[in-house]
């Protein structure tokens, strides 16, 4: 029986791999509920036995194992093999995946009602899941890399997906690009651990690097620094973050499933996979720490001067990470991942919700446009208010709370105040921007033309999802905390008690003071606010604020500019040109002997003179 | 005798081609045929034998044919087959094919005539791939220049008030030739050398590995053959006919070019280059490497800024190229595999742009990608194609390149840390420039709401053959690998001895 | 005749042949250069002649039969281009006949 489900665990990219190709071989010709059908129904089938799997993992009927299906490449000892690992971590990855991945392609039937091109739509996504479970479960990190690619290229292509508009083709590429910066870190990672250690297995690696290399080693840190880098370009922290808030281009069920809940946060499962090598490099893993705190900070106060409800929602997932990195740079793994449990259920849910609205509302985001959908919305109103309750963690009752009140409590126990502080402000923050985004979309007068019409979504493949991931959200779901002891090293706060219960105090108030803060401003001190916002420095911080900062001008300025130039004055191929000296040579020569062929029968007889005698002279000279 | 066989297939098939012509579209099917059996009987010889059986040490042939041709000055017709060899005439075969098949529409005039050439340049690739005497492989290497001129000249796109497509057949020939010149002489200077060692006349490459040359001697005969090769591959500054060559010539002779005739420089280094001047080769090997890297980013810099669709594809195949040498000169059996993996991965990938840009082409007569774009809903399946050819340049993992270059990167590390690390930050200029082409092409709004002509069946399974041996190489290149394997540690022995030498060591580690 | 000096004979051939090196350089009609050709070619057959017989050599009167028919041959050669010339351009102006430049 435990053979039996194990060996079913291919079966969870295999389905949704057929349903990519039976999408992209189809031509069109099943039409819309064709593809609904087979896009939703492979990923479902693919949860089904991730739950089968699950449920003996839970039971413990199947220990933690790897299944290799058969060697990848083989040169020498360079032999990556396509094996799957299974155990906690990667069954809770899977979980996220197959689970809420699923509810997300039920919604998206919804959302993507009559658009073109709904095949490649669904095509991409099963492509996605197909890449992000690969990712996860690989036991060698070439076959990582290869799911870590994948989910690049789908998510390419899901931003890119409205093609028509060629803004979104460039927010495409430019997310494509800036990860793949990080990603060749990663491979030079991968570079340096194989010439290391002579293997790619994940496992075999860390048991070989904690036995070659003591805590603080230069390779080692150089290693755990590599890998991070792809991690950052992953996850959209500091400073490869920029893709993120323009990747909002793509379909909302896009941004739900692979910009908050699921690829973005693959740079998370990395580190936590190789937390073995950042053990070995504490420098790193506290810059892990505090790249984790800057990038929740400086997300929280970018979430707070958007006006796209889209951008706001990135902007916080960006924040959400910084947490889970936070967490990671703590030591606590355990916790970050748990963080990431809970944030793919509440922001999945806060942005099919914002799908909803979106739809609802003739596709109008921007929340100086929309107000008071209250009444109009019910569900989306209610999926807001529960999700937004989680994202601001509201205490006890919802599943945000429990998460970050861990990854706070363990920043004190590893006496990282720094961070706590930091985290404590972001939580703030949170509380603010949160309100101001379900204050501008379901408060106050409809301030527009769109707003007012807004027709409300009917039918279980809007509703189901949404009330599903309304229930994960709340204290319920946190309740599914993965047992991840066997996998991570005790956290720093695994054995000490001591300031626990203040901090959970301090953090509770926090979360509270920033919600009715938040209601206060937002509900009653709107015109004041939009004052402020408008003149001195109010109006700077706005604008530098709704710039995130000014990255993009940055870079652009920097980078993306230098680099346009380069490519221009580098178009004529000024190499070949040289090359092609050689021949302009002898065009001159060419030129200049062929004027004395004048066909002149005179000029030649008076050179025939000329010649003789000169040779005559000469001759008579010798 | 099969090898020979293999040799004069195609070039009976040409002959057969071109007094084909008076029956209309007749010469097609002799070529395809043709094709057809080149590649059959390469897999044929492919399931037949057994590699892994190769004695290590020895270059062991798995077949061989030695015939007299000109005794007085040792010049034998000796044909030999292995692994490498073999891996790349059934490449050869099977772009031969297809390209036959994407000119079956394109070319209308003196089908017998361009089918003649196109066989012609084939067969002069598989002389090159099988000749083991080197007066007999000079030959062929220059056989396959011919036809290729004017395949160029004069089935080739001018474009108006630019360059024509004789002007770009003239530097392509031009560019070969002095570089063949350079490698004649190198030829014959080895020969003489061998000769005064000896006092044997001949021109057997296997005699001819046991010379022993003074150092400099030995650097200078090596440059020649590296020159010809480097022209070929090709590595910059060498590359210059690349561009104008692939842009001028017709979609066919486009494939040849990128998927072939690049890889015969290649083989070329393999096969003569490093065993004939090991030493030497040693010695060369940072420079080769850095010339690699080099190229990688100047190819790819320019990929990104050129507006004509096959211009660019021209240029990111100098960039791929780049990889191939860093891989050949790094001295280990893993890099040198993946410069294998990846020759054959370029040669489908690019040879798969090429076609599709021939078929944009056929429908929107330009191949000026500003005058594109907003084509995703216009043409069926081909933007689908070309996302799975552009997503195969820039290395995705899944594609034959990703094997190909991550081994070459993996194998090189140990050697040549830096280098490798460049070389990396080229896998994102490759992401720049196929991502532009996708964006140019396909991206913005459309210019025309008019569906274009989707894919034909012809079209449609030459592209799907193509790109499933793209998948096939990504996710299972067994097949490959065990077959050079036994060439490649050879090659990887050959040149350890000398490598132990301290100038090889680039890295600081 | 052996009253004349050779140093005579030799200098009325230079003078003979500088007339007709003159003539073919200076005159366009191609008649002229023909004839100016005839003239330099009899200067040469002069000096054989003159040379021949200040040495009592008889191959310098071999030379001259050669030379003479090598002329004739040469103006029918010469008067047939000339007029396939004239029948062509309409004109015998040596300048006009240039279409050989490169």
């Amino acid at each position: 029986m435990m053979e039996m489900t194990v060996s079913l665990l291919p079966l969870t990219f295999l389905l949704p791999l057929a349903g990519t190709l039976l999408l992209a071989f189809s031509a069109g010709r099943l039409g819309e509920r064709g593809a609904v059908w087979i896009g939703t129904g492979s990923v479902g089938l693919a949860a089904l036995v991730t739950a089968l799997v699950g449920a003996d993992f839970a039971l413990g009927n199947a220990g933690p194992q790897t299944l290799t299906l058969y060697t990848w490449i083989a040169v020498g000892e360079f032999a990556p093999s396509i094996g799957l690992r299974l155990d906690a971590l990667s069954l809770t990855m899977l979980s996220v995946i197959t689970g809420v991945g699923f509810l997300i392609h039920w919604f998206a039937g919804w959302y993507m009602r009559g658009e073109e091109g709904i095949t490649r739509f669904y095509a991409y996504m099963n492509l996605f899941v197909f890449s992000m479970i690969l990712l996860v479960l690989g036991d060698n990190l070439l076959l990582l890399f290869l799911g870590w690619e994948g989910v690049g290229l789908c998510s390419y292509l899901l931003i890119g997906y409205y093609y028509q508009n060629a803004a979104n083709g460039a927010a495409a590429m430019k997310a494509f690009i800036v990860t793949r910066i990080g990603d060749v870190f990663l491979a030079v990672g991968l570079f340096l651990l194989f010439t290391q250690f002579g293997t790619l297995d994940i496992a075999e690696l860390v048991t070989r690097a904690t036995q070659a290399w003591s805590a603080g080693e230069p390779l080692a840190q150089l290693a755990a620094l590599l890998i991070l880098g792809g991690a950052l370009g992953k996850s959209a922290q500091l400073p490869l973050h920029t893709w993120l808030a323009d990747a909002m281009a793509g379909p909302t069920p896009v941004s739900a499933l692979i910009h908050a809940a699921t690829m973005v946060t693959a740079g998370v499962y990395l580190i936590a996979r190789m937390h073995g090598i950042f053990e070995l490099a504490p420098a790193v893993l506290y810059l892990v720490g505090m790249i984790g705190a800057v990038t929740l900070l400086m997300a929280g106060f970018a979430a707070l001067a958007q006006t796209d409800i889209k951008r706001v929602l990135a902007y916080s997932t960006m924040s959400q990470i910084g947490y889970m990195f936070l967490a990671l740079g703590v030591g606590a793994y355990s916790a970050g991942v748990f963080h990431l449990v809970t944030h793919a259920f509440f922001k999945a849910l806060l942005f099919l919700a914002a799908g909803a609205v979106i739809v609802c509302c003739r596709h109008e985001q921007d929340i100086r446009r929309l107000g008071g959908l209250r009444r109009r919305l019910p569900l989306a109103y209610l999926s807001f208010v529960v999700g937004g309750a989680a994202l601001a963690a509201l205490p006890l009752v919802t599943a945000g709370f429990y998460s970050k009140d861990e990854i706070l409590w363990q920043a004190l126990a590893a006496e990282q105040q720094g961070l706590l502080i930091a985290g404590l402000l972001g939580s703030l923050l949170t509380g603010l921007y949160t309100l101001r985004l379900i204050v501008g979309i379901f408060h106050g007068e409809p301030k527009s033309k769109a707003a007012e019409n807004a027709q409300p979504g009917r039918g279980p493949q809007h509703s189901v999802p949404l009330l599903v991931l309304a229930v994960l959200s709340t204290l319920l779901g946190a309740w599914l905390r993965p047992d991840l002891s066997a996998v991570f090293p005790a956290a720093p706060g695994a054995d000490a008690h001591a300031g626990h219960t203040a901090v959970q105090l301090i953090a509770s108030a926090t979360a509270i003071i920033g919600i009715l803060l938040g209601a206060w401003l937002f509900l009653t001190q709107g015109p004041k606010l939009a004052r402020l916002a408008a003149e001195g420095a109010g109006a700077f911080f706005w604008r530098w604020w709704h710039r995130a900062f000014g990255f993009d001008g940055l870079y652009d300025r920097v980078l993306v500019r230098p680099f346009l130039g380069l490519v221009q004055s580098l178009r004529r191929d000024w190499l070949d040109a040289f090359c092609g000296l050689a021949g302009q040579l002898a065009l001159v020569l060419h030129a200049g002997l062929s004027r004395s062929q004048n066909g002149q029968l005179r000029h030649y007889a008076i050179a025939t003179v000329v010649g003789a005698t000169l040779m005559v002279v000469i001759l008579a000279r010798a | 005798m099969i090898l020979a066989g293999l040799i004069l297939i195609p070039f009976l098939g040409g002959l057969l081609c071109w007094q084909g012509d008076r029956w209309g579209e007749a010469p097609r099917w002799i070529a395809l045929a043709t094709m057809v059996a080149v590649l059959v009987t390469a897999l044929a010889l492919w399931a037949g034998a057994d590699f892994r059986l190769a004695d290590p040490g020895a270059a062991a042939w798995l077949r061989e044919l030695r015939l007299p041709w000109i005794p007085r000055f040792g010049i034998e017709l000796h044909l030999a087959l292995d692994g490498l060899s073999l891996v790349l005439i059934a490449l050869t075969g099977f772009l031969g094919i297809l390209a036959v098949l994407c000119s079956w529409k394109e070319v209308q005039e003196g089908i017998g005539f361009f089918h003649l050439n196109l066989l012609f340049v084939l067969g002069g690739v598989v002389g090159v791939f099988l000749a083991v005497d080197l007066f007999l492989f000079f030959v062929f290497w220059e056989m396959m220049l011919v036809p290729m001129y004017f395949l160029i000249a004069l089935w080739g796109h001018s474009e108006p008030g630019g360059k024509t497509s004789t002007y770009a057949a003239v530097k392509f020939f031009i560019y070969t030739q002095a570089s063949g010149l350079l490698m004649l002489a190198a030829i014959l200077a080895l020969v003489f050398a061998h000769q005064a060692e000896t006092g044997e006349l001949t021109f057997s490459y296997e005699a001819l590995l046991a010379t022993t040359l003074s150092n400099e001697l030995a650097l200078l005969l090596m440059l020649g053959f590296f020159i010809a090769f480097a022209v070929k591959l090709p590595v910059v500054p060498l590359h210059g006919w690349l561009p104008d060559a692939h842009a001028q010539a017709p979609t066919a002779g486009s494939v040849d070019l990128a998927g072939i005739l690049l890889k015969t420089g290649a083989y070329g280094l393999l096969r003569f280059a490093l065993p004939l001047f090991p030493e030497a080769s040693a010695q060369f090997a940072p420079v080769a490497m850095g010339l690699g890297v080099f190229g990688i980013f100047y190819g790819a810099l320019l990929a990104c800024g050129q507006k004509d669709i096959k211009r660019l594809i021209a240029y990111t195949s100098i960039s791929h190229m780049g990889f191939v040498l860093i891989g050949i000169y790094s001295g280990s059996t893993l890099a040198l595999q993946g410069a294998l993996v990846l020759m054959v991965a370029h040669g489908l990938s690019a040879a798969g742009l090429f076609v599709l840009s021939g078929q944009l082409y056929e429908r929107l007569h330009t191949r000026d990608m500003t005058r594109m774009g907003g084509l995703w809903g216009r043409l069926g399946s081909l933007p689908g194609f070309s996302l799975g050819f552009a997503v195969a340049a820039v290395g995705m993992p899944g594609t034959a390149n990703f094997v190909g270059e991550f081994m070459v990167l993996f194998g090189t590390f140990p050697a040549a840390p830096w280098i490798v690390v460049l070389a990396s930050g080229g896998l994102i200029l490759s992401a720049v420039y196929a991502l532009t082409l996708m964006q140019k092409v396909y991206f913005g709004p459309a210019q025309k709401s008019s569906p274009l002509p989707g894919l034909d069946v012809r079209e449609y399974s030459m592209m799907l053959g193509t790109f499933a041996l793209v998948l096939l190489f990504g996710l299972y290149p067994q097949p490959l690998l065990d077959t050079t394997g036994a060439v490649m540690s050879n090659v990887q022995r050959l040149f350890e001895v000398p490598a132990v030498s301290s100038t090889f060591n680039l890295g600081g580690k | 005749m052996s009253g004349i000096p050779m140093e005579h004979g030799l200098m009325v051939a230079s003078a003979l042949f500088a007339i007709g090196l003159a003539g073919l350089m200076v005159r366009r009609n191609l008649m002229f250069v023909l004839m100016s050709l005839e003239i330099m070619l009899n200067a040469a057959g002069l000096a054989f002649i003159v040379a021949s017989t200040a040495w009592a050599e008889p191959h310098g009167q071999v030379m001259y039969l050669m030379v003479i028919t090598l002329a004739a041959a040469e103006a029918s050669v010469g008067l047939a281009l000339v007029l396939q010339i004239y029948r062509h351009f309409r004109s015998l102006d040596v300048d006009a006949v240039s279409q050989l430049r490169g």
